[in-house]
């Protein structure tokens, strides 16, 4: 049985348990399963009590569904399965920044590489189209390119690299450490592959997009094989929902 | 052939036909006989583009093969005067990763043909001899199994060019 922590998060051990399964229907198991049982004697401020408990329930389980299921997001749905967008890297200016610096706005992350000339820059050049067909509501997001290559992958070098794909691409490096942890908390591993004869190497790495929302919320993943319209129709959604209230 | 053949005509064309071939042999190794075509001869490239990413970074190269041949064909890389080195790759997705990795050839089965596209095969180019500059175009040289070869011109485009084609 998955574990909720204080947070109503899901502990990691447990996601790959629950990204299967319809999120709404888990929420409520789990809220059913929390100390608030009915005993038999009926003292008015236990059946208050009682009440409450259930009113707070429902609330609970409401909210839950109401935050995954008032958006129809047509992509992978991550709402509740993966932690907040958190991170402290250096980004392709040179300066410190974390996840708050980009707390409302619309987070697209992707982890790859530079010196890859074939996968990272087609999911960049996708993104740039996906971005162009947004128009002005563009500006409500940011693709955060993610190097698994600190080694080679300096802010310099970042720069040219992201700004040549999109305006709204921020390059993002860091300790070995600081990347791995936050690939980590998206399961997005990457390993580099052994060193060729003249000192290249290649860089296996998670494929997929991960969109989080203007709160740093995760919502969806994009994998490779989503459609562009869908992507567009998910940042229309979440991007005009932050513009709103 | 005629030279099972042993009517009167035949008797001229081959007559005809010594002389020529002593020129040949003059001229020096040229082809003479009806030889069967060479890989690069049977081969004919289309859709050729580059994705040419800022400073010393690796570029892709892609391109469509058709092979218009009875024979099937090995390409196995390719070289040019633009880059030190050239690889044949292949990108594969596993588990949700993405990998790269270098291949030995690649077949272009008889009358058919293999794309070399983003995400699938393509050419790695690494360590540019010269900044290319998008909108000019590069000479490869693609390779194949026996020996022969094959030059295409390859249309240098910007990073976020999604294909072969400006739209
Ligand atoms: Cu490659």
């Amino acid at each position: 049985m998955a574990r909720v922590d204080a947070l109503g998060q899901f502990s990691a051990r447990d996601q790959d348990a629950i990204l299967v399964r319809g999120d709404c229907r888990m929420l409520r198991v789990m809220n059913a399963v929390k100390p608030c049982r009915p005993t038999r004697h009926h003292h008015p401020l236990r059946s208050t009590l009682l009440l409450s408990c259930l009113a707070l329930l429902a609330a609970l389980a409401l909210a839950g569904c109401q935050r995954s299921g008032a958006l129809p997001l047509r992509l992978t749905n991550l709402s509740g399965h993966m932690p907040n967008l958190s991170f402290s890297l250096t980004d392709d200016q040179g300066k410190a920044v974390t996840a708050s610096d980009y707390l409302g706005k619309v987070v697209l992350l992707y982890f790859g590489y530079t010196h890859c000339p074939d996968v990272c820059p087609l999911t960049l050049a996708h993104l740039h189209v996906v971005m162009q067909r947004l128009g002005p509501l563009a500006d409500g997001a940011r693709i955060l390119f993610v190097s698994v290559d600190p080694a080679r992958d300096t802010p310099e070098i970042l720069h040219s690299y992201v700004t040549a794909f999109d305006p709204r691409a921020v390059g993002l490096t860091g300790s070995p450490r600081a990347l791995e942890r936050l690939s980590k908390d998206y399961r997005a591993a990457f390993s580099r592959e052994p060193d060729q004869a003249n000192g290249d190497y290649e860089v296996s790495h998670s494929a997929g997009v991960y969109i989080f929302d203007a709160q740093g919320r995760a919502r969806v993943l994009a994998s490779p094989a989503a459609s562009q319209d869908d992507i567009v129709h998910d940042l229309h959604l979440l991007i005009s929902q932050e513009a709103k209230p | 052939m005629t030279r099972t053949r042993t009517s009167g005509i035949a008797s001229i064309m081959r007559a005809r036909v010594w002389p020529l071939a002593a020129a040949c042999l003059l001229v020096g190794l040229l082809p003479c006989a009806a030889a069967q075509a060479t890989a690069a001869q049977q081969v004919h490239a289309t859709q050729a583009w580059i994705r040419v990413l800022p400073g010393a970074l690796p570029a892709g190269a892609y391109v469509t093969l058709r092979n218009d041949g009875d024979q099937p064909v090995q390409l196995t890389g390719a070289k040019s005067s633009s880059y030190a080195q050239a690889m044949l790759h292949q990108s594969s997705m596993s588990g949700g990763m993405s990998h790269m990795s270098g291949i030995g050839s690649l077949a272009i089965p008889a009358h058919g043909q293999v794309v070399l596209a983003p995400a699938g095969y393509h050419l790695m180019l690494m360590h540019a001899i010269a900044p290319v500059v998008p909108g000019t175009r590069v000479r490869l040289t693609l390779e194949f199994s026996d020996g022969s070869s094959l030059p295409v011109e390859f249309l240098a485009r910007p990073a976020n060019a999604i294909g072969p084609d400006s739209h």
